[in-house]
């Protein structure tokens, strides 16, 4: 019972052979474990995920709502919850209380959800400074197109088909740790990944592309990390990782 | 694989998500899947409840809140593989966009008769887990005599 992903995992193999994930790099174990927020308004499929995170080694954080999970990564001011402008969520980290919010590496919400859908969660989390690097898994039992391109367009991670399985988990979690490292290089050279997206667009060419499509190294990045063939570079990680998983469509 | 539980397979009333919450079930949580199955009883005969209040009011006319309630069912019924459950859902949901106030009626009564049916035998399922487990405890007792 294999994974249902449309593109093959071979870009992931090959990923995994350029990252040096011996147990003595720099991380202790406490920081080797993928925290994850699960948001989901039903209380079946929360019991589910968080099994499903459990068994794969993570640790997990299930909440009800969009705006639970606002509150528990301390991007909600008191005044956020009568959804007055959205552009004073862009900035705020810590509520007046001096309340820091919740660390987490990861967040794997449900679309459907009754005030803030998982869209307008992930729209949310992408407009804040201090949140919008933080990869944001969208999860439907309804495979729209619409809905899907939407979500990715928006910076969605992946869209993930409901019911999530095992092997999407493990799959998430694998992905998500071969790509951590990356991660804070790309934040600590302020690389913003919808740059390398637009980067890696024909049509633009107004900044200037940190992984240019030809395969030569980047200069943001380690040289241990990449070698000079493409699968290995962060660019490529944003086609593979809009890999929706189709299940039979009714 | 209980001759029950491939059965309830075979009728289609239970599909492969299912089998994947059992592989959940292990040492570390030992009743995964009869905590998950409960959880999913209560909310569906709530939402069971709140679809028969919403379509015996004779000046009813909400069809978005029945389809919500829908969704809601649809997707916990995916999500432990209640498939049968799952399948008359969708029906029903087609229904209630048409404004079919009788197709729905119909949808539901065949709903509450799937899910009693679902709730018999996954009842059934666990009883005869339990006796099982009960039944190989006594034959082979843990750890004591080694």
């Amino acid at each position: 019972m294999g994974s249902n992903s449309i593109v093959s995992n071979r870009w992931m193999s090959e990923k995994m052979n350029c990252l040096d994930l011996s147990p003595n790099s720099n991380s202790d174990n406490e920081e080797e474990e993928v925290h994850v927020l699960a948001v989901d308004d039903s209380f079946v499929d929360r019991k589910v995920i968080e099994r499903l995170l459990k068994i794969s080694s993570c640790k997990v954080t299930a909440v009800d709502s969009g705006w639970g999970a606002l509150k528990l990564l301390g991007l909600l001011d008191d005044e956020e919850e009568d959804k007055s402008s959205s552009s004073s969520s862009s900035s705020s980290f810590s509520s007046s209380a001096g309340f820091e919010g919740l660390k987490v590496d990861l967040i794997i919400t449900d679309y459907c959800m009754p005030g803030m859908t998982g869209y307008e969660l992930l729209k949310k989390i992408k407009e804040s400074s201090s949140f919008r690097e933080i990869p944001v898994v969208i999860m439907s039992s309804e495979n729209v197109m619409a809905r899907i391109d939407r979500c990715l367009e928006e910076g969605a991670e992946e869209f993930i088909a409901k019911p999530v399985k095992l092997s999407d988990v493990k799959r998430l979690r694998d992905y998500y740790m071969a790509t951590r490292e990356i991660r804070s290089v790309q934040s600590s050279s302020n690389v913003n990944k919808r740059k390398l997206q637009e980067s890696f667009d024909v049509s633009t060419s107004s900044s200037p592309p940190s992984i240019s499509p030809s395969p030569s190294p980047s200069s943001a990045s380690p040289p241990s990390l990449f070698s000079s063939s493409a699968p290995c570079s962060p660019s490529s990680l944003d086609s593979p990782t809009r890999r929706i998983k189709m299940t039979s469509f009714d | 694989m209980s001759r029950l539980l491939a059965i309830l397979f075979h009728q289609g009333v239970l599909d492969e998500q299912f089998l994947q919450l059992q592989q959940l079930q292990d040492e570390s949580s030992p009743n995964f899947v009869s905590e998950v199955v409960t959880i999913y009883f209560h909310e569906s005969e709530k939402l069971l409840r709140n679809l028969r209040g919403l379509l015996l009011d004779r000046e009813f006319s909400d069809y978005k809140k029945m389809g919500i309630h829908l969704n809601q069912f649809m997707g916990s019924s995916s999500s432990i593989g209640a498939k049968r459950v799952r399948n008359v859902c969708v029906a029903f949901r087609a229904a209630s966009e048409q404004n079919n106030r009788a197709g729905c009626l119909r949808a539901l009564e065949l709903l509450e008769h799937e899910y009693c049916y679902l709730k018999n035998k996954l009842h059934e399922l666990f009883q005869m887990e339990q006796q099982r487990v009960l039944a190989a405890g006594v034959r082979y007792p843990l750890h004591q005599q080694h």
